[in-house]
């Protein structure tokens, strides 16, 4: 292992077994609460599943969206939970974050979101939600690993729109594929009959 | 066609950054902490004075005569330095021709007091400060402390300075 590990997300290997879900939810720092979750695409016609761990935008929109100044990002790029002394639980960070990570504890009247495990990685170890992943789709690795073994090729650059957004995470992607283009037209369908 | 430079953020956006590193004001904690270890320095110090008061020795008093303290004539005053050179003292043959003598510095803001001989006090020019002739204590004005008085001592026709007595001693 060389180079500082780096978060991985390839949900062609997520098999939706919800192990990373449940793994997130036992930290003490906010048990029964899972900062991940797992999404069916397409349920009706596909077994495809989709982790959505946060990708800690490098000018996250959560942060920019803030009226109470309470989402902060640290000094390695991390973006953490809302500050509880700040947070005004006004769900904006909700509503603005494109890869729609953030939620609100209504109960505490906090937002909390996935902080990449700061407690773990900043001892060296790797996110619980990639230490329990059986397919490594979710994988904390040196880059160089990850390029070594999977043919996609990581992506941090996503355009929603008239949005770029770059991230500290990687998406895996098709080798093609320099920047991952997400359109709401594309999602949009008219129901035939 | 080159891009156009990053236009530099709104005001409101550099006091309130999203990054942590680049926060610019103090925080609760770190004023807080500002405050403990202000309020410890100065207890520190406090201490400090203390135990260099409490340890301090009294300096041996000094004798030293007076130089012409015979040839001063009733209601006439000189300075003399005492108890070491470059501390000035007023010494005073009141009207009732009695010697007195005391320290020239106002104890207001060491001004160079004198002696009135028409009012018989003395005065302070700076600040209108007067001390009384006869036991140095404030008559009116600003200083917080009687003019401390140098002890006499007659030998023969010389006069002698023997010590100070501070305001303790009834001066």
């Amino acid at each position: 292992m060389t180079g500082a590990p780096a978060f991985f997300i390839d949900p062609s290997r997520c098999i939706g077994c919800q192990a990373c879900v449940n793994a997130c939810a036992e930290c003490e720092s906010h048990r029964g609460h899972s900062m991940i979750h797992v999404d069916y695409v397409d349920r009706r016609s596909s077994i495809a599943t989709v982790p959505t761990v946060c990708m800690h935008c490098e000018n996250p929109t959560c942060a920019q969206v803030c009226p109470a100044d309470a989402i902060k990002q640290d000094e390695n790029g991390v973006v953490h939970s809302s500050l509880k002394p700040r947070c005004v639980a006004c769900s904006n960070c909700v509503l603005a974050c494109p890869f729609g990570v953030p939620t609100v504890l209504v109960e505490i009247e906090q937002m909390m979101k996935c902080d990449l495990c700061l407690d773990r990685t900043s001892v060296g170890k790797r996110p619980m939600c990639a230490t329990v992943c059986p397919s490594q789709a979710l994988a904390y690795v040196p880059p160089e690993e990850i390029e070594r073994t999977r043919r996609e090729k990581p992506v941090n650059v996503f355009v929603f729109g008239r949005q770029t957004v770059r991230t500290m995470n990687f998406m895996m992607a098709p080798p093609a594929l320099d920047r991952i283009e997400v359109d709401v037209a594309d999602y949009t369908w008219e129901v035939e009959g | 066609m080159s891009a156009p430079p990053a236009p530099r953020p709104p005001l409101w956006r550099e006091e309130f950054p999203i990054r942590e590193d680049e926060e610019r004001y103090v925080t609760r904690r770190q004023f807080s902490r500002f405050l403990v270890l202000t309020s410890l320095g100065m207890f520190v110090g406090n201490v400090w004075i203390l135990a260099k008061t409490w340890f301090r020795k009294e300096p041996a008093a000094v004798e030293a005569r007076i130089a012409g303290a015979s040839a001063l004539a009733i209601g006439e005053s000189t300075v003399f330095e005492y108890p070491a050179p470059g501390e000035p003292c007023l010494l005073i043959r009141t009207r009732d021709d009695r010697f007195v003598a005391f320290s020239q510095k106002c104890t207001h803001l060491s001004c160079a007091v004198v002696y009135s001989k028409e009012r018989d006090r003395i005065e302070c020019p700076c600040h209108l400060g007067f001390f009384s002739a006869r036991d140095g204590r404030v008559l009116q004005g600003p200083p917080p402390r009687p003019l401390p008085r140098v002890l006499l001592e007659r030998r023969g026709d010389d006069l002698y300075a023997v010590g100070l007595a501070g305001p303790e001693d009834g001066a």
